[in-house]
């Protein structure tokens, strides 16, 4: 299973408490983890990636196992220590803001 | 016994007053969607337990919320807000052509007649419509594709279409007002627009009386008289009464005609309220005295209201949005306030009280009648 964690205010809308996990059909990669959460999540449809451009939201990033994944990289795959859980897929507010 | 809902929009989320009849003691319920932005909370007038919501947030962009209960539980819905055709631009600040961007909405105005139909007003300036409850909105085109449209710029806080008039006479009459285009109307239901700003009179416009261009800040009506329209402009207090071909200053005197909301009493459809404001580059009340005004005639000669507001050091604002009047008996009046004031008068302005001190920010303020 995959895990996502998600920023508190998609975790509300959501209406989930921690993380999410998630079976993900190969290849695994972000654009592929983030169908099958959208997906699961309907509520979530445009709040990760513009709803008809599909591009990152500006204030958010993808960090995967101590790296920023955030530039251009939704099509890789994702490493082993995602796929197997071991590590969540972390997607992260930028700290700003009053 | 009738009741009254309050439906605030706050920077940092949605709450719900509520009270009985009297107006004399309150309910506060919130935060709903606390930290978001709550632009506008709308409640049909054909199913006051139907509620619309505007939530949005600069990580996350636009959430539309909805709820079947009076506000008890919500259940996200679409907020997929997609322009059609060509997108084309508008200008810039500095005049520059720049693309349609969908940020936001601002204004949710829920159809007089269907609960299930409702009309977005988003900035950038477009008008879009929901028929299945919000769950697919389809834009208006002919509004942004009007031939003035590449005119079109932005106010200091977006180009924004923050103002929707559905006319309870005419199911094919909107009017629409637009931050820093001015008002428009169609007569065809959505199809074609109009510019309606014959008589407005804007100094920042190179032309000063441009068919567009001008920063108009709310218009208000009383469904009774839908040709009778009046406009808080960035300067000015117009009044038309020909359904917007013209328009006369009604300004009269005010100690300062520059302000966001402007409401029309239920029940005299000759009475109307304003909240001066010192002036464009100083967002708060003349001499740090909380003033709502209040004319009888329609304009041109206006009271202060203040028993009950804050005579002194009061520097707040109001927007555009967070005014709206009851429709019990005896008409009540309120506003929201850029410091987290709701205020209330149960008596048609004569006397206010505070309903909540320390609200976020106060964005929007919508009144439920409830039987």
């Amino acid at each position: 299973m995959i895990r996502v964690i998600l920023p508190a205010h998609l975790r509300t809308l959501a209406r989930v408490g921690g993380e999410v996990s998630l079976a993900v059909p190969a290849p695994i990669t972000i654009r592929s983890v983030l169908d099958e959460l959208e997906g699961r999540y309907p509520m979530l449809l445009g709040t990760i990636r513009d709803g008809v451009t599909g591009e990152r939201r500006p204030f958010l990033r993808f960090f995967v196992c101590s790296e920023d994944w955030s530039h251009g990289a939704e099509d890789r795959a994702l490493p082993a220590a995602i796929c197997d859980g071991t590590e969540p897929l972390i997607v992260l507010g930028a700290i700003a803001g009053g | 016994m009738s009741g009254i809902r309050v439906l605030v929009g706050t920077k940092k989320g949605a709450f719900l007053l509520t009270s009985n009849a009297e107006r004399r003691e309150w309910a506060v319920d919130g935060p709903h969607f606390g930290g978001w932005e709550i632009y506008h909370i709308a409640g049909s007038p054909v199913d006051p337990n139907r509620l619309y919501a505007s939530q949005s947030s600069g990580w996350f962009g636009q959430i539309i919320q909805r709820s079947d209960d009076g506000g008890r539980t919500w259940e996200p819905v679409g907020n997929q807000f997609v322009y059609q055709g060509e997108t084309g631009t508008h200008q810039w600040y500095d005049g520059t052509p720049h693309p349609w961007e969908f940020k936001r909405v601002w204004h949710l105005e829920p159809s007089l007649h269907d609960p299930d139909t409702v009309y977005a007003g988003v900035e950038d300036a477009a008008i879009f419509r929901s028929t299945d409850g919000a769950r697919t909105w389809t834009e208006l085109p002919g509004l942004r594709q009007h031939s003035t449209g590449s005119r079109w710029q932005p106010g200091a806080g977006g180009m924004c279409l923050h103002t929707i008039l559905l006319d309870p006479v005419d199911p094919k009459r909107i009017y629409v007002a637009i931050s820093a285009a001015g008002a428009f109307r169609t007569d065809d239901g959505g199809e074609t627009w109009r510019p309606i700003n014959q008589g407005l009179r804007s100094e920042f416009l190179p032309d000063q009386e441009a068919e567009v261009g001008h920063c108009v800040h709310r218009i208000a009506m009383h469904p009774s008289r839908p040709n009778v329209l009046f406009m808080q402009k960035h300067w000015d207090v117009m009044r038309s009464d020909d359904a917007g071909d013209s328009w006369r200053e009604v300004s009269g005197n005010l100690p300062v005609d520059f302000g966001f909301p402007i409401a029309v009493h239920a029940h005299e459809p000759e009475t109307i309220y304003v909240v001066p404001i010192k002036s464009d580059s100083e967002h708060f009340p003349p001499e740090g005295k909380l003033r709502v005004y209040r004319s009888r005639t329609g304009g041109t000669e206006w009271e202060a209201l203040t028993k009950g507001l804050p005579q002194s050091d009061c520097y707040v604002n109001i927007l555009r949005d967070a005014m709206a009047v009851d429709r019990l008996d005896e008409c009540g009046i309120y506003f929201g306030t850029s410091g987290g004031q709701v205020y209330v008068s149960p008596n048609g302005g004569d006397d206010w009280q505070c309903i909540v001190h320390d609200l976020p920010p106060v964005l929007s303020v919508e009144v439920q009648t409830l039987p």
